[in-house]
């Protein structure tokens, strides 16, 4: 039979490949975003499982909400990425270091 | 009464300060004839109010041997009072008629050998400055007083000696006497410290008045761990180093040959007459203090017989007329302070004042025969000055007989009085001290005599322009040659019967077991037969062997000096490098003292403060941005990262804890 | 050792989910990338379908992936990227990454390993009965006591659109129309210039 740690263990893993990639990834800021869903997902699955096994709806509620917010930030992430890509010209990640103190 | 003494005090004090300060500020006011007018009348007008007082003491007996008056309360620090007083007994007035006596010649003298100098009306200041300051140091009555007036001498012989100020030789003198000065003067304020703490007072009769009540106490002082010194061998040997310092003993006596760059009427007030001899004063003065330690007369006996000893022997092969008057003055200290160490007080300070008299005579005498050889000091220039010079001639032989003690001149009393104290001494090392100034009395023949014969006698050594121009020196200078010839030769039988009988019974205090100069004045049966008697003692002999070998090598076989001196190499090089004195100093303490400064300087300075501490801290700031400016790159994904390993961390932290 | 048909599944979605999402991040191409975690995104789906949250599981699959994954595919597509450029995603400091990451499941897995959360400690749940609805269920519970949280959840969507549209739109390009109200603050100097010259030479 499938525990709850095995639902856990595989969120776990998807998050810290969500978390590599973001540091791996230099070339492209849409992967960052693509890293970022990732991560959202890791959190959604360990949600979903923590209330099928503890038959506590919450967390499924919580789901939803997470789903919409990520949704939204994705599209405006995305709109942001798109006037960079305008100014910019690139979306190399290694050239946007305007902050640089 | 004592208010008419005290008047009278103030005038002996006072008036040379007035006219010092006359003389020095108003320059243009007053000119040069006022300025020599205005100090020569002030320090006669001290001369005279000395006089009065002590014929007023010792002879109408209309004050008290011992007066003690208090002027003027300067601070008080319960229980310490610091008080200005004067304290009068015989050894101060005697004191007093000296130093303005002579002071009073070589103001005179002054007004010839300083004639063309521009510095002339700064000179006379200086001059009468002095005079206050040493009246100051021997009229006190309390520590305080005495260390004004010692400081004070210090400084006035510092400007003294630098007077023509534009020499480099001259500056780089009076430097030195005023440092070594200070060395002295260091261990001379630890001595009234200590004095101070021992008795809670710093006047001069509680402190005399308590001291054999303490001393049978005998009280022990731990100043370095574990070693326990009595209290009065301490206090005695640091007032004894202050005395070095003034003085000039052994190894404190450098500054003295260099302070003959100063002109010689200085050489002979100053380093001849009354400031060196302010140590000889001040430890007979003590002497209730210096007779509860053994270990410090000894002490004190030892390194005046050196000094006497050695110092003669330099002088044997100086060339400068004046050096060989500095080294006499050392050696003729010498004797004052052995006097000093085997407890007879009496005799050092007759000695004092016998020498007082016949040194500046001898200083005054060598300046007139500089006048007239137009400023040329060596010896080995000049010759024969006999035929030109008569007064100086003869005045010059007088100060050289009574010098070696020939018998009658004053310098047999106080001399032979030493010598033969030194003999009764039971203190250790007495025995040696005694060989010592016998070979002192030998070796002051030889070297005054070799000057005598090689200034006045000889051939002519000095070019034909000088030779033309030689005549006797101007009634300004010879007159006070002759008013101090007169007591070099009569004062030693005048006041011998003094000196052995009750004069400084007052002043000076002598323990029964040391007291020589008792037995002595036991087998004194007056000047006279003193002198006669002094015809056949060894003194006599010795100094006449000094006489004759003198003779036999300058006048008779002149080139046997230089045979001598080349058989005889390595202990001339010894004695014309003064025993290495100087050159330890200049290279060990002066050189070590710069080395030091230079490295604190180097390392010290530039590099731990500024480099390592400011810089280095400027530096390290720098570093530190340099190093953290990479952690604001601007890239998103390093304070991603940042944020991810903080995360890490902390949860692992939490991890390792739980 | 027999695998029961659950383990099957959940072995086979969970290495599947798992092996898309580290090609997300390796791959080469954003397009191929995008593609990856749309896949990720479906096995995470069947992951659900088998924790019993079918709606949730539908809803993932049609507004994520559907929308936003779709979304993303545009962006790529629509920014003229230089392909070339991509040819080497990895950088230098790769093993940093893979090593923090590797400590991170570490952690995790310390946290949520079989001897806190395994079968023991939270045992599994009684079968649920047969006329359960997943979407009842939630919704009896978020239009009741969550109803608030929606409401806003709806405010956020329309705000997101309003930035999005509020930051892109520049407005439209290659339309011509008149502004009538700059058209009368014209001034004679923004019209009319007056040159000098010299004549060009006497009239033949």
């Amino acid at each position: 039979m499938i525990g709850l740690n095995e639902y856990l263990t595989v969120a776990a893993i998807l998050f810290s490949i969500g978390v590599a990639g973001i540091y791996i990834n230099r070339k492209n800021v849409i992967l960052l975003l693509m890293c970022v869903e990732l991560i959202l997902l890791a959190v959604n699955t360990n949600f979903v499982a923590f209330s099928s096994f503890l038959r506590n709806q919450v967390g499924e509620v919580f789901v939803f909400f997470i789903l919409t917010v990520a949704a939204a930030e994705a599209a405006i992430g995305l709109a942001i990425l798109v006037v960079l890509f305008r100014s910019r010209r690139t979306i190399n990640v290694e050239e946007l270091d305007l902050l640089k103190g | 009464m004592q208010h008419h003494i005290l008047t009278e005090c103030l005038i002996v004090v006072f008036s040379p300060l007035l006219a010092a300060i006359i003389a020095g500020l108003g320059k243009k006011i007053v000119g040069r004839t006022g300025a020599h007018t205005i100090t020569i009348m002030a320090v006669g007008i001290s001369f005279f109010t000395s006089l009065l007082i002590a014929k007023q003491m010792l002879l109408d007996k209309s004050i008290p041997m011992q007066l003690d008056m208090t002027l003027y309360t300067w601070a008080v620090i319960e229980p310490v009072r610091f008080q200005v007083g004067f304290l009068l007994d015989p050894l101060t007035i005697l004191m007093m008629c000296v130093v303005t006596f002579v002071s009073w010649m070589v103001h005179i003298y002054t007004i010839g050998y300083m004639h063309e100098d521009p510095g002339y009306q700064r000179f006379f200041s200086y001059i009468s400055l002095f005079t206050f300051a040493m009246l100051m140091l021997v009229m006190s009555n309390n520590f305080l007083q005495l260390f004004f007036g010692w400081e004070a001498v210090g400084v006035v012989s510092y400007l003294l000696i630098g007077f023509w100020f534009k020499r480099e030789s001259a500056i780089f003198a009076n430097l030195k006497a005023f440092l070594v000065n200070r060395v002295g003067d260091f261990g001379f304020l630890l001595g009234i410290a200590a004095v101070l703490m021992t008795f809670g007072s710093l006047d001069y009769l509680p402190v005399f008045n308590h001291a054999p009540a303490i001393a049978s106490t005998n009280p022990m002082i731990e100043i370095f761990a574990g070693y326990e010194w009595s209290v009065f061998t301490v206090i005695g040997i640091l007032l004894f180093i202050g005395a070095m310092g003034k003085s000039a003993q052994v190894p404190l006596h450098v500054w003295l040959p260099d302070s003959m760059e100063g002109p010689t009427p200085i050489s002979a007030l100053i380093h001849a007459a009354t400031m060196v001899t302010a140590g000889v004063f001040m430890v007979a003065r003590m002497s209730p203090l210096f007779e509860f330690s053994d270990t410090a007369l000894a002490f004190i006996m030892i390194i005046g017989a050196t000094t006497c000893f050695l110092m003669g022997l330099v002088g044997i092969v100086q060339n400068d007329i004046k050096r060989v008057v500095a080294y006499s003055t050392l050696s003729q200290l010498g004797y004052m302070v052995t006097a000093l160490g085997v407890s007879a007080y009496a005799a050092g300070i007759f000695h004092l004042m016998t020498h007082a008299f016949f040194k500046a005579l001898l200083f005054l005498g060598a300046g007139s025969v500089i006048i007239a050889m137009h400023h040329e000091q060596d010896i080995r220039q000049m010759g024969g000055l006999r035929k030109y010079m008569p007064i100086t001639y003869i005045t010059m032989l007088l100060g050289s007989l009574a010098l070696v003690g020939f018998p009658f001149f004053s310098g047999f009393y106080s001399k032979d009085t030493i010598i033969e104290a030194v003999h009764l001494s039971t203190l250790p090392g007495a025995q040696v001290v005694y060989w010592l100034v016998l070979g002192s009395v030998f070796v002051t023949a030889l070297y005054s005599f070799r000057m005598f014969f090689l200034v006045f006698h000889t051939k002519e050594r000095m070019d034909e322009h000088t030779r033309s121009h030689l005549h006797e020196s101007p009634m300004v200078v010879w007159l006070p040659l002759v008013l101090l010839a007169i007591p070099s030769v009569v004062i030693g039988a005048a006041f011998a019967s003094s000196v052995f009988g009750d004069f400084f019974s007052n002043s000076i205090f002598v323990l029964p077991e040391h007291n020589v100069m008792k037995t002595l004045s036991e087998e004194y049966h007056g000047a006279v037969a003193m002198a006669v008697h002094g015809f056949s003692t060894m003194p006599f002999f010795l100094a006449m062997a000094g006489i004759v070998v003198a003779y036999v090598f300058y006048v008779l076989k002149p080139g046997l000096a230089e045979t001598t001196r080349k058989l005889f190499l390595p202990l001339y090089t010894l004695l014309i490098n003064k025993y290495g004195f100087d050159a330890f100093n200049q290279t060990v303490l002066a050189g070590g003292t710069r080395g030091i400064g230079k490295f604190f300087w180097h390392v010290g300075d530039e590099k731990l403060i500024d480099g390592l501490l400011v810089n280095g801290s400027a530096k390290a700031v720098g570093m530190t941005a340099k190093v953290l400016r990479h952690l604001q790159s601007g890239y998103v994904y390093h304070y991603a990262f940042a944020m991810i390993t903080g995360l890490i961390a902390l949860s692992l932290w939490f991890m390792v804890r739980v | 050792m027999t695998i029961t048909f659950q383990q099957l599944v959940f072995y086979t979605f969970s290495a599947l989910a798992i092996l898309s999402a580290i090609m997300v991040i390796a791959s080469q191409n954003p397009v191929k990338a995008v593609l990856f975690l749309v896949f990720s995104f479906f096995c995470t789906a069947g992951l659900w379908m088998l924790l019993e949250s079918e709606f949730l599981s539908i809803v993932l699959v049609l507004v994520y992936v559907g929308a936003v994954m779709v979304l993303f595919l545009f962006v790529v597509m629509m920014l003229d990227i230089e392909v070339d450029d991509l040819k080497t995603p990895f950088v230098k400091h790769w093993p940093i990454g893979l090593v923090i990451a590797a400590i991170m499941v570490g952690l995790m897995l310390i946290i949520v390993g079989k001897q806190h959360f395994g079968i023991d400690q939270v045992p599994i749940p009684e079968a649920l009965p047969k006329d359960y609805s997943h979407v009842k269920a939630l919704a009896m519970v978020l239009y009741s006591d969550y109803l608030l949280p929606f409401e806003i959840a709806g405010v956020i969507l329309l705000v997101a659109m309003i930035a999005a549209i509020g930051l892109t739109f520049r407005g439209p390009r290659d339309s011509k129309t008149q502004n009538v109200s700059l058209q009368t603050q014209v001034t004679k100097q923004q019209r009319l210039t007056i040159v000098k010259m010299a004549s060009e030479g006497a009239p033949k």
